[in-house]
């Protein structure tokens, strides 16, 4: 449990002149359910873009599993074991919902095995999210939740030790938030290391063990859930007061 | 039976490969042959097309130059050596392959028009160049002068009498049967594998694939490599097929529009697509140019692609298996 999964380290990120990240750092530990929150615009999807790959960070270093991820592409960095998902799903529009799921399998956690095997495991995981009777469905047809699902699932698809998921519960009811809260609770129990990105206060705080939270590029607190939700820095940024 | 059923295709590409081959012997007039050479070279120049186009997304306007590479390589072979015709295809190929990777690497982080518009800009570039090299005849073009009685692996393949082929129209007419066929297999192969499949996410969205661990960049390479080499193959027997090459002809940018226009009326996910395209407008452009004019056909092309474009946006085959779920 104590050991560090993730560490960032004085990362920074710049785009010209405007300074995205500024010396953010933060440990993450194996098995933890890490949550970042901070106000619109404050850098939170720049750090896990950071972390994926999609970007390269400016300074400081990125260590996963004992390793620096400096100069790693996205798809290595994936099979390093870090799987996202992003804020606004991304479906592989022209394939069916467990095509979508192929995809990683065949090409990072069951690479090389035969199809039979890879569409077996593609049916496992649609069971995990109660979405098998979906599995031959067009990505179009789907609903924002199981849109959302699909998203986390193909994540799910990598094996990942590390599972980001970025605004994951966006735009879905009570009930919604909460069939995808105990997915990524299930998920966590088995052993992954989660990072969420949440702007819904009641889910992101009745998950996390532990919430950083970013304004402005910079880390302003750090602690247990029930600490920042009491910070005046953090009420600072949200409110503006 | 089922082992028939299960090498289908193989079985396909075999009997066409004969069926190919018994025209040549059958004394038929000489026009059917280079029209039908044409519509061969369309389908394969399409099908190359379509491997990085249509699986992948990347829209190629610099056929032309991949082709034209492909010719000026067999006609700077000629010019140097005699090499024999299977040689020129080869080396045609690898050029173009070359150069395909050449621009995969600087070009592919280009997307959408960005990656056109390059690919555009190579094809002139290309031509700029052979304009002004001499050896390959430069402006003023090159007159080819087809090997008399030629012979592969000891075998004399064209002699009015005792070749394999009586005449030239004909063994080149087989040859590109042959290169076509071998690229409609490629481009199945890859459709059917893991590189289409990493290729469709690609196409779906590149962001999303990357992360899904497709490595996008090695993808786009080998595509562009293939795509290209087979193209510049098409082109290295282009200066055996006219006799005379000059940039204007080899770097027509009619290539260019029609390599993406007959998959897409044929229908670009899958191989059948740009055949089915290359085999309807080849034969519309190559009846029109003898019946009407040789003009025309350009707006032929221009008039179907926008019909295609409104009615069926993804080609015949996406509008019939549409009408048959329904």
């Amino acid at each position: 449990m104590s050991e560090v999964l993730l560490n960032i380290e004085n990362v920074t990120k710049t785009f010209g002149g405007f300074t995205a990240l500024s010396k953010v750092s933060a440990a993450v530990k194996k098995g933890e359910r890490f949550g970042l929150i901070g106000p619109n615009g404050s850098g939170k999807t720049t750090l896990i873009n950071c972390i994926s790959g999609m970007l390269q960070n400016n300074g400081g270093s990125i260590i996963f599993d004992g390793k620096d991820l400096k100069g790693l592409q996205p798809h290595q960095r994936t099979k390093r074991g870090i799987a996202r998902t992003f804020q606004i799903p991304r479906p592989f529009h022209s394939m069916t919902v467990i095509q979508n799921l192929q995809i990683p399998l065949e090409f990072v956690s069951s690479s090389g095995t035969s199809q039979k095997n890879i569409s077996e495991e593609a049916m496992s995981i649609l069971e995990v999210m109660s979405m098998e009777d979906k599995a031959h469905h067009e990505t179009s047809g789907l609903t924002q939740i199981e849109l959302r699902k699909l998203e986390l699932a193909r994540a799910i698809a990598v094996k990942p030790k590390l599972l980001v998921s970025d605004e994951a519960m966006a735009g879905l009811t009570g009930n919604e938030v909460d069939e995808v809260l105990e997915i990524l609770v299930k998920l966590n129990e088995d052993g992954m290391t989660i990072i969420m990105i949440e702007h819904i206060m009641r889910a992101v705080m009745q998950f996390s063990h532990r919430i950083i939270c970013l304004d402005a590029g910079q880390k302003i607190a750090d602690g247990l859930p029930e600490v920042i939700v009491k910070d005046p820095a953090v009420e600072r940024a949200y409110l503006g007061v | 039976m089922s082992l028939m059923r299960q090498y289908k295709f193989e079985i396909g590409c075999l009997v066409a490969l004969v069926l190919a081959f018994t025209m040549t012997q059958m004394g038929l007039n000489r026009f059917v042959f280079f029209a039908g050479f044409a519509v061969l070279q369309y389908a394969m120049i399409a099908t190359a097309w379509n491997i990085l186009g249509g699986y992948a997304g990347y829209i190629n306007f610099g056929t032309a130059g991949f082709l034209g590479i492909g010719s000026y390589t067999a006609i700077a072979l000629i010019n140097y050596s005699d090499a024999s015709i299977v040689e020129q295809i080869i080396a045609g190929g690898v050029v173009a392959g070359l150069l395909g990777l050449g621009i995969g690497y600087f070009t592919l982080r280009l997307k959408g028009v960005y990656f056109a518009i390059a690919t555009l800009a190579l094809a002139i570039v290309v031509e700029t160049i052979v304009n002004n090299w001499d050896f390959v005849g430069g402006a003023a073009g090159v007159s080819i002068l087809p090997a008399r009685n030629p012979e592969l692996l000891g075998v004399l393949v064209v002699h009015k009498k005792l070749g394999v082929f009586s005449n030239y129209k004909e063994f080149l007419f087989f040859l590109m049967a042959a290169l076509t066929i071998m690229s409609v297999w490629i481009a199945r192969t890859i459709e059917k594998g893991k590189l289409g499949r990493g290729l469709n996410a690609i196409k779906d969205n590149e962001e999303a694939a990357e992360c899904m661990g497709v490595p996008t960049l090695k993808l786009k390479l080998i595509t562009t490599t293939i795509s290209g080499g087979l193209m510049g193959m098409a082109g290295a027997v282009f200066p055996s097929y006219l006799t005379f090459v000059d940039p204007p002809t080899a770097f027509n940018l009619e290539f260019a529009v029609n390599s993406l226009a007959m998959p897409m009326i044929g229908g670009t996910f899958t191989w059948l697509g740009p055949i089915l395209g290359a085999v309807l407008l080849g034969t519309v452009q190559q009846v029109a140019i003898v019946t009407i004019s040789s003009e025309l056909n350009l707006l032929i092309l221009g008039l179907l692609l926008v019909i295609f474009v409104i009615a069926a946006p993804h080609g015949f085959l996406g509008w019939f298996m549409k009408k048959n779920k329904r």
